[in-house]
């Protein structure tokens, strides 16, 4: 298991069935009864340092990120929507039980958007874009100093908590936000790229200073797995 | 007329332990400072300039289309905190008495029925945003408003109200915002959200 790749879904679920009995034991539930898994980060806690520091990112993680999959797990525990993948409940909000709707869009997308968010950041990041996705951006911004602004505006300019994205539609690449943990997979389109501009992600070192947050998550960009979603969004 | 920033009524670390001076310096001299500047760059020279920001964010309709997210924003910014600073102080906490406590009693049974409500909107409000205690015609309610919303654009007026923005709490509380909810009710300066509840009328 190469580190770069992260963990696939099944090797969660392994990960997660492994422990499992140390939980039945202690009369828990079972963690693999559970839809979805947190997924550990790919690299250590401190591995972002100094762009993004180990206290943010294991509160980030194990905190933030385990609240909204459990919260998840929680709501749709018991309802149709036990056995979907979490891209198909995003992308069809509208068919998820009034009920648990909030819910889900809530603690569905900051499931789905964090479990992105450490994908596409690595210790080895940074750099630009290459290849294909650099071809694409490229006819989408001009260049990637243009895409590299436009992106950083939209990620500042975000008022209250949310997240900025680079998008893939259709081989197309378009750069846009989205409040709270709203997701483009809730209007059908697949983020590639995303930036979590919550006040948690970045207060601890970052403090109001939004901006050298930004600046500082092109250094662990992952350009590299940024340009295999590209290629598996199709 | 510029509008401008507030002094805190009281120093940075006087609301130690429950809301630690480094966040309060920054709250107040980065956060809402910025709200006050960039409101200020938004009405210069506009129609809004010389007005009252109740006036202005009551009526949010009547601000030029180009500025009105930016004034929206701000100017809620800019409003929100002024009160937030006036309603804690470092002798706050316990319960209002009088006729606030009657109509808190009156509309939610208790003073702790009351702290439930209020507790659970904080808790509850997702993202970025405030929750409120708001009078309307002598009634009070809690509701809670999203980034800087406030209850001033819908007629309402806020006679209390908690920051729920992470930069609110993160520094001392980070996830756990009930912690930082439950501790505000020890700095609440009752005297003065009595004030405001007898001014609004």
């Amino acid at each position: 298991m190469n580190d770069r790749e992260g963990l696939s879904r099944r090797d969660v679920l392994k990960l997660a069935g492994s422990g499992a009995l140390g939980l039945a034991m202690s009369g828990l539930s079972l963690a693999d009864d559970e839809q979805f898994q947190l997924p550990p980060l790919p690299y250590a806690e401190d591995g972002l340092e100094p762009y993004i520091d180990a206290r943010t990112m294991g509160i980030h993680h194990g905190k933030h990120h385990a609240g909204y999959t459990s919260k998840l797990n929680a709501a749709i525990e018991g309802t149709e929507l036990a056995g979907m993948s979490i891209e198909e409940i995003l992308g069809d909000l509208n068919a998820v039980p009034e009920d648990i709707r909030i819910a889900v869009r809530n603690n569905g997308g900051g499931y789905a958007n964090h479990s992105l968010f450490w994908q596409i950041m690595h210790p080895a990041g940074g750099g630009e874009a290459e290849g294909e996705l650099a071809d694409a951006i490229n006819s989408a911004f001009g260049s990637f100093a243009d895409f590299k602004s436009i992106f950083s505006a939209a990620a500042a300019g975000v008022f209250g908590s949310g997240w900025a994205w680079l998008v893939a539609d259709s081989g197309a690449l378009s750069v846009s936000t989205t409040p709270n943990q709203d997701t483009p997979l809730m209007e059908g389109r697949t983020p590639i790229l995303g930036l979590d501009v919550w006040e948690h992600a970045y207060y601890l070192h970052y403090q109001n200073r939004r901006a050298d947050y930004i600046a500082a998550f092109f250094n662990v960009i992952n350009w590299d797995k940024v340009a295999e979603l590209y290629a598996g969004a199709g | 007329m510029a509008f401008e920033l507030p002094s805190l009524p009281y120093a940075e670390d006087a609301l130690e332990p429950h809301i630690d001076a480094r966040t309060m310096g920054i709250h107040h001299g980065k956060h809402h400072a910025a709200y006050t500047g960039n409101l200020n760059a938004a009405i210069e020279g506009t129609s809004l300039d010389g007005m009252s920001i109740e006036a202005i964010l009551a009526d949010l309709n009547a601000v030029p289309e180009n500025i009105r997210t930016a004034v929206r924003n701000n100017g809620g910014g800019y409003a929100n905190h002024n009160l937030f600073w006036q309603i804690m102080g470092p002798d706050g906490g316990g319960e209002p008495s009088g006729a606030l406590a009657d109509a808190i009693n009156s509309a939610f049974g208790s003073f702790a029925d009351f702290q439930s409500a209020f507790s659970a909107a904080a808790a509850t409000r997702f993202g970025s945003g405030w929750a409120w205690l708001v009078t309307d015609g002598g009634a009070v309610s809690v509701t809670s408003t999203p980034n800087q919303d406030t209850p001033l654009m819908e007629g309402g007026t806020p006679i209390l109200g908690i920051d729920v923005w992470e930069h609110a709490y993160y520094l001392n509380y980070q996830n756990r915002r009930p912690d930082y909810i439950a501790a505000f009710f020890n700095v609440i300066n009752w005297d003065k959200v009595a004030e405001l509840y007898a001014a609004a009328g």
